[in-house]
């Protein structure tokens, strides 16, 4: 803030100036490049000067000030250089630089001695402007805190993110695809205000009870008001305008989804927040260009890289917001690094200063949620098996940790397999057959990610069915290239394999369960072997990497990793492969290890290095995205139901008896938003055609035509990163994705309307209603959406009562679309 | 008068003997024994049984790409009076005797003959020497993929031409930009564009890369036509406005030029290949299943057989089949039959134990349900028939067993949280009937519209308890006869397929007698009646279909990842010789691949660094080389990048002959980044005969190892086991070689 008023009265004051035309000097170096037109680099820079010291807001009279046809190349210093240059040579002039040096100065002293007379007008209206955002916060907090509490049950998704907060209550290790800082700041919040973690979150619908819940539903309306105010600086910010930056914060206080979003135990509001105050901070660092290096531009540069750190280590989908300011900073430093009067010692400082902040900082504050999450989640939990065996070793109460077990394989010990591809699991089988018309009708082989009695193998000879643990033989090690079988302990079938195909993958062999009390067929002959041996013949528990290759038809055992339908219990394929590739899908490792006739040894040295807990934790993280597809037949949501709201979803409640509560945006507000984008496309395209042209812009349209041009820029490239992605993605997708899209979305439709209505207002200006259009339109858009938000406020703080589809409901009319059921 | 008889009539050409001897090359080098090996080799397996279908005109679906590229495939078998009679079964087998392999394997070695010409033209046209020119065709015309790619029935060859032809065609529409717009030549070569492009996505769908390709850089090129003040001021100053208003008409003439020939055109010939697939494939095949009951109306033979003659509009009393129009997992008509739902399901839960209704995916008597007015009783047609309307309260009564169709608030079998649907039977006293269901038409045009056999798409509502009938999809067990399960869904979301039914066979019921009703119903149907589908409705069916046909992407033993091409880590063995040894690989020019990827680096690398000293006003190149080396990166290293990077995103199985189209782009930077070196970077005349002399060195290897590539090339020459051995340059090539020799 400090640093926008500083400039906004900077601004003012320059305006008071006469607007002499400048043609001869070029202008200052830090007013061209923030007036800079995208794409249009050669416009001559005393053109600029005469928009830039004229105020953007309507002024009483119709001023048409005609620009006075392009300037010749030269008078503008040779900035504009677009002729032949010689070989190597240089292409800007010395003299240009050292003029546009006086200019710098002469302006810098033109401003500073006005700056304490105030005038107590402006003074008003400054405490004005802080009365409406504190006016804009209030309302947003009231609208988001109004009946939090209802419904006192589990709603939607706060099963998962609610138990997941009570686990880092508990301190007990669990898997999820997302990053941790947003379950841990829910968990903090939990912890703060008194919540214990014993509540179990086993399903939605479940009653809180006497468990303190309002902490953490606190916490996340906090973040989700807190939205309403970021938007509404960042709008006023890119466009200067008042009316464009209240008009953004009533499209987003009364939208009912982002209402209802944010007051639940959930990682968007989190999520939006992070985003929202990562765009805040960069549109700000981008308004102290001119003043680099100061300390609001250090702050508001290493705010942005903060706020990205938060914003990753929610959800992933954290990174469209680091790419839209990466791909501003870089369009910075282009910018910078085209102005001659900068020395290279000075651009490297610039991108030093980036690389600290926008790079560095935020990975360092990103690794360090990690660090956090390992320490705090120190015991064994629901989420082991996803994790390799030597990260597992690391969880108290894990059969692992501190583990004693026999070192080297031997016939007959008791093992569990586990195979090296990450989140893929544990060799697994079940007195289940595979069913009629897939493959041979034998037990199922499948891998299992979870720990269990069906996971464990007896290692045997591959000719003699002799107890191998009789006290009377002695140990006998397995050896790189011994043929064995490996019988199932809890059914006593073999692992085998023969020429029928596998279940998903047809190219590839089936992998049963065969025989009965130990005794098949030379099928279930496997050969083990080593990989990269290095410890000798022997098979070492956990750090050996090994293969089983089938005896007779030389195919090796593998995973596929795709998910087996209903009839596999939804665990992954295991298959046999007849291609030889080396891929870690067709190598495990031995976990467990049970052999009472060998001494057992401690294997403290298997602790992982954090790098490696890292690596492996996104590892598992992707897979388990990606993992997340949707089923056949499943009826799921697309990304282009999004913007015009076909379908909302159901947080809490099906029948007419229950308290409902149904995610679905304001149709007015989104509707409207999706309205705007159009005509945003439209109206830009038609000014960047008109500039391109070379069209004699009016002073008023140029500066209403660039904060369109800019500030709606940025807001659609925002809207864009976070939307058009999910079309790539394969992963089920959510109606709640579309939300941080829809932040973007409605600060444009803020920013469109009133620039329109300004434009509007001056196509006007000679009739005397002309001032009226805007304040009518704006003021007609705001009261539009406080009414729509009067009629669908009952989806967001719920319902009870008949089905909207019943006549007899008071929602009936409302039902607008076939696909809302609420 | 006569005065034109007194010159000569004079005839001046200019030939670039070049060219011609180039292009003499290219044809020696892929038509030289075209006709061996006279046996299928891998990928022809599948593109010989379009060429049959289309041969037999026989109505298929593929879903690998639009039908332009096949049908070219099948204009070589008609023009070598090919029957379709051949089996493609095996990869290998020999080709019978009336199959003509030589016509059929032509056009593909045409296109890749005539793409080492374009080569030549389209670095010229770039601006570059004639040297860098014929360096560009002659490194196309050594490139042993390209060769054995051209040489067989396969599309990518054909792919590639177009490709080319789209970005030369594009070039010379620039150039004549600059001298004469408008002018005929300027036409001819914009249309060219717009024609070629649509012809690569004709062949296949990854063709759309290189048309966006052209769309961006004819975008740009647009952009700088706006922008350019000496097409409006043109006498702005002389005649005012009116000089102002013709030149913004003639920017925007420029506009509507470019549109209507590059996105307008395009779409039209896309939509042409349509048609002509369409009007050749006639008949019912093999795939008819797949497609809606009108398409398959709209084909001879299959059900257009069966439902010929149907009245259209259903009346109270018609006898119908009703099929579920989503159709997954399989396509199948609703059903119903003597066995009842079991009591006891396994997992303890009750049923109502009425009469099972399902989904079954073959025709059977059992299929046909009649359509009753609940007021009356009677299962005949009035004469005239009452058409049964949008909106309409009907009863839906099986043929066989004549009970009603149900539902009602018991949890249906697979899916408890929707209800059971049910023929009803009156032995419990607890569940009166629940049998009326409204009639929704759903592709309607008025509330009043009639239900018309196959056209009508139709939900059935039920009226106590607003479920709809839909097919969840599931399998029954065993008690179920495996059938699909049908439901009554309560919780209804917007419009989706598995909600949705139309009726397939339709007839009026004459006969009022349970015995004779059912004798009708085993009898075929008929009358007569012929109805149409129009062309846009099977076109959009057809591509929704292709774009959305799951082939099972399995894993093919010489499949490879992206990432293994651009250093040619994996080759794909495409045919052996039954006895000897020759064999034919898919196998590139190592030397060629690995320098054209380091001059694609050198060409990242050089334009950075030009760009950043540019940025601080140092010129390195004069403003007009520049822009030529602008727009060769753009095209050659950008047709690159387009045809390689989307391949990382997809899911389908891949193969190295994916890459060729990039590969080719890439190799045609190769003697640009050369010659920009040898002008720009070379100093002296020392280091720049230094340079030649390296370059002359590098190609003389080229051709060697094409030379050494060549029996896996062509497949001529058997080869022994330690020759073959030698060959294998890197661990990961798959060369065949046979054990027992």
């Amino acid at each position: 803030m400090l640093c926008a008023t500083s400039r906004l009265l900077a601004a003012r004051e320059a305006s008071a100036l006469p607007a002499h035309p400048r043609g001869r000097a070029p202008a200052p170096r830090s007013r061209r490049r923030e007036l800079h037109f995208p794409g249009h680099p050669e416009l001559p820079p005393g053109d600029f000067l005469v928009g830039r010291f004229t105020k953007p807001s309507v002024p009483t009279g119709r001023r048409v000030i005609l620009r006075k046809g392009r300037m010749p190349p030269a008078a503008g210093g040779g900035l504009a250089g677009s002729e032949l240059r010689p070989r190597r040579g240089r292409c800007g002039s010395q003299a240009a630089r050292a003029a546009s040096r006086d200019v710098a100065t002469e302006a810098a002293t033109a401003r500073s001695p006005k700056r304490p007379a105030l005038p107590s007008s402006r003074r008003f209206e400054a405490a004005g402007r802080w009365a409406l955002l504190a006016l804009v916060t209030l309302t947003s907090f009231a609208s988001r805190f109004h009946r939090l509490d209802q419904p006192p049950h589990i709603c939607w998704d706060e099963t998962h993110f609610g138990k997941m907060g009570s686990y880092y209550i508990n301190r007990t290790f669990f898997f999820d695809v997302h990053p941790p800082l947003g379950k841990m700041l829910i968990g903090l919040a939990g912890y703060l205000s008194g919540y214990d973690g014993t509540f179990l979150f086993q399903k939605p619908g479940d009653n809180y009870e006497h468990h303190s819940y309002m902490g953490m539903r606190g916490f996340c309306a906090f973040l989700g008001s807190m939205l309403i105010p970021l938007a509404y600086l960042t709008v006023l910010e890119l466009s200067r305008s008042l009316s464009a930056a209240l008009l953004t914060a009533a499209l987003l206080t009364f939208d009912t989804g982002c209402l209802t979003l944010s007051q639940y135990i959930l990682l968007d509001p989190i999520l939006m927040f992070f985003i929202m105050a990562a765009m805040l901070s960069m549109v700000k660092y981008n308004s102290c260009a001119n003043r680099p290096f100061s300390a609001p531009w250090w702050f508001w540069l290493s705010l942005t890289g903060v706020n990205l750190a938060g914003a990753l280590g929610v959800k992933f989908v954290g990174l469209f917001i680091i790419l839209q300011v990466g791909w501003n900073t870089l369009s910075d430093l282009w910018h910078l690094f085209g102005d001659l009067s900068l020395s290279m010692v000075t651009l490297g400082k610039h991108l030093t200063a980036r690389i600290l902040c926008l790079i560095v900082l935020p990975l360092a504050l990103y690794i360090a949620t990690y660090a956090v999450h390992f320490m705090v989640l120190n015991k064994s939990g629901p989420g082991d098996g996803f994790f390799s065996s030597a990260f597992q070793a690391r969880l108290s109460g894990n059969n692992l940790h501190n583990a004693s077990i026999p070192e080297h394989l031997a016939y007959g010990s008791v093992i569990t397999v586990k195979n090296l591809r990450m989140a893929i699991g544990y060799l697994h089988s079940h007195r289940h057959f595979y069913p009629e018309g897939v493959g041979a009708r034998q037990q199922q082989v499948t891998t299992y990610l979870h720990k269990d009695y069906n996971n464990l193998w007896i290692i045997k000879k591959h000719n003699s069915n002799s107890d191998p643990l009789d006290p009377s033989l002695p140990v006998e090690f397995v050896r790189h290239g011994d043929i064995i079988r490996l019988e199932h302990k809890e059914t006593s079938r073999n692992l085998h394999s023969h020429y029928h195909e596998a279940p998903l993958t047809r190219k590839h062999y089936q992998v049963t369960g065969y025989g009965i009390n130990g005794s098949g067929d030379s099928n279930d002959f496997w050969r083990i072997e080593v990989i990269n041996r290095k410890f000798g013949n022997r098979i070492k528990v956990l750090r050996s990497r090994i293969r089983l290759i089938h005896l007779i038809t030389g195919c090796v055992l593998g995973s596929s990793g795709k998910v087996l339908p209903k009839w596999g219990w939804e665990q992954m394929e295991v298959t046999c492969t007849p291609y030889l590739k080396e891929t870690l899908s067709s190598i495990w490792n031995v976990e467990d290890h049970i052999n009472p006739k060998l001494p057992n040894i401690s294997l403290e040295v298997l602790q992982p290095s954090f790098p490696e807990i890292m690596l492996e934790s996104h590892m598992v993280m992707i897979r388990g995205n990606n993992g997340l597809k949707p089923k056949d037949n499943e009826f799921t949501s697309k990304p282009w139901h999004w913007p015009i709201n076909f379908q909302g979803l159901r947080f809490s409640g099906a029948n007419d008896t229950d308290f409902r509560v149904y995610l679905l945006g304001n149709p007015v507000v989104w509707w409207l938003n999706l309205l705007s984008i159009a005509l945003y496309v439209l109206s830009a395209s038609v000014f960047a055609v008109a500039v391109q042209r070379g069209a004699h812009l009016p002073v008023e349209v140029e500066g209403l035509s660039q904060v369109l041009l800019q500030g709606g820029g940025q807001l659609l490239f925002g809207w864009m990163m976070h939307y058009f992605p999910f079309f790539l993605m394969g992963r089920v997708l959510y109606f709640h994705h579309y939300f941080p899209a829809m932040l973007f979305s409605s600060m444009l439709t803020g920013l469109l309307w009133d620039t329109l209505l300004r434009l509007c207002a001056w196509s006007l200006a000679s009739y005397p209603l002309a001032r009226c259009v805007h304040v009518l339109g704006i003021l007609s858009l705001l009261l539009g959406t406080a009414y729509s938000f009067y009629l669908f406020h009952p989806l967001a703080y719920g319902m009870v009562g008949p089905l909207a589809q019943d006549p007899r409901s008071p929602m009936a009319g409302l039902r607008w679309l076939e696909s809302w059921d609420f | 008068m006569l005065g034109f008889l007194q010159q000569p009539v004079m005839v001046t050409t200019e030939v670039n003997l070049n060219m011609v001897a180039l292009t003499a090359v290219g044809l020696l080098s892929r038509l030289w024994q075209l006709a061996y090996p006279r046996a299928v080799v891998f990928d022809e397996v599948y593109y010989g049984q379009h060429i049959s279908f289309y041969m037999k005109r026989t109505f298929f679906l593929d879903g690998s790409g639009p039908p332009f590229g096949h049908m070219l495939l099948a204009l070589g078998g008609y023009l070598g009076g090919f029957d379709g009679n051949f089996l493609w079964n095996r990869i290998g087998a020999e080709y019978s005797s009336n199959v003509p392999v030589w016509s059929l394997r032509l056009l593909p070695a045409l296109s890749g003959a005539l793409s080492v010409p374009m080569a030549y033209e389209i670095v010229w046209e770039l601006g570059f020497s004639h040297c860098a020119a014929t360096g560009a065709a002659l490194l196309l015309l050594i490139e042993n993929a390209l060769i054995t790619q051209s040489r067989l029935m396969l599309l990518e060859s054909v792919l590639i031409f177009f490709n080319l032809l789209a970005v030369l065609s594009y070039l010379k529409f620039c150039n004549s930009q600059k001298h004469r717009p408008f002018s005929p030549r300027w036409w001819f070569w914009l249309v060219l564009t717009g024609v070629a492009c649509s012809c690569a996505v004709g062949i296949k769908y990854v063709g759309v890369f290189t048309y966006l390709l052209v769309l961006g850089v004819a975008a740009v090129h647009a952009w700088h036509v706006i922008g350019d003040q000496t097409l409006s001021n043109v006498g702005a100053d002389a005649k005012g406005w009116a000089g102002l208003a013709w030149g913004q008409v003639r920017v925007l003439c420029h506009l509507l030029a470019r549109a209507a020939a590059l996105v307008v055109l395009p779409v039209l010939v896309y939509l042409l290949f349509f048609y002509i697939h369409l009007l050749l494939l006639c008949r019912s095949g093999p795939h008819d299943q797949i497609m809606s009951s009108a398409f398959q109306a709209s084909l001879e033979g299959g059900l257009a057989r069966v439902t010929q003659g149907q009245p259209l509009e259903v009346a109270f009393g018609s006898q119908v089949t009703l099929k579920n129009v989503f159709g997954q997992p399989v396509p199948c008509w609703l059903h119903s039959h003597q066995s009842t739902y079991p009591m006891i399901y396994e997992n303890g839960r009750g049923s109502s134990h009425q009469q099972q209704v399902t989904c079954y995916p073959f025709k059977d008597v059992n299929n046909w349900w009649i359509v009753k007015d609940p007021g009356r009783h009677q299962l005949v047609v009035n004469n005239p028939p009452r058409p049964v309307r949008h909106g309409d309260v009907v009863q839906l009564v099986h043929g066989m067993t004549t009970r009603l169709l149900n539902t009602h608030d018991v949890a249906a079998p697979l899916s408890p949280h929707a209800q059971e649907v049910s023929c009803y039977i009156d032995y419990n006293i607890s569940m009166p009937p629940q049998n009326l269901w409204r009639l929704d038409i759903v592709n309607r045009e008025s509330d009043t519209d009639v239900w018309k056999t196959i056209l009508s798409e139709v939900r059935f509502v039920h009226v106590n308890t607003s479920a709809i009938l839909k097919l969840s999809g599931v399998p029954l067990p065993d008690w179920g006869f495996r059938q699909l399960e049908v439901v009554g869904e309560k919780l209804f979301r917007g419009y989706h397929g598995s909600t949705v039914w139309n009726v397939e066979e339709h007839r009026y019921g004459r006969s009022q007698e349970q015995k004779e009703r059912e004798l009708e119903l085993h009898s075929p149907t008929q009358v007569d009646i012929s109805r149409n589908l129009s062309f846009m409705a099977r076109f959009s069916e057809l591509q929704w279909r292709m774009l959305t046909v799951r082939s099972d992407d399995s894993e093919h033993k010489y499949s490879s990842t992206p990432l293994d091409w651009v250093m040619l880590d994996t080759n794909i063995a495409y045919w052996l010789h039954p006895r000897t040894s020759a064999q034919i690989h898919l196998l590139g020019n190592v030397v060629i691949w690995a320098s054209a990827s380091l001059a694609t680096l050198v060409y990242a690398l050089l334009f950075i660094w030009y760009l950043l000293r540019r940025r601080r006003r140092v010129c390195d190149l004069p403003e007009d080389r520049w822009l030529r080396w602008v727009l060769a990166g753009a095209l050659c290293a950008g047709g690159w990048a387009v045809n390689y990077l989307p391949f990382f995103l997809m899911e389908k199985t891949l193969f190295l002959y994916h890459y060729l189209p990039a590969l080719t782009f890439q190799i045609l930077l190769l003697p640009v980044v050369l010659e920009h070196i040898s002008d720009h970077l070379c100093r002296s005349q020392l280091q720049r005969s230094l340079f030649t002399a390296l370059v002359v060195a590098w190609f003389t290897s080229a051709c060697h190892v094409s030379n050494m590539l060549r029996p896996l090339t062509y497949g001529d020459r058997s080869l022994s086991p330690s020759e073959l051995k030698a060959l294998r340059w890197k661990d990961s090539w798959d060369i065949l070689i046979r054990k027992y020799w």
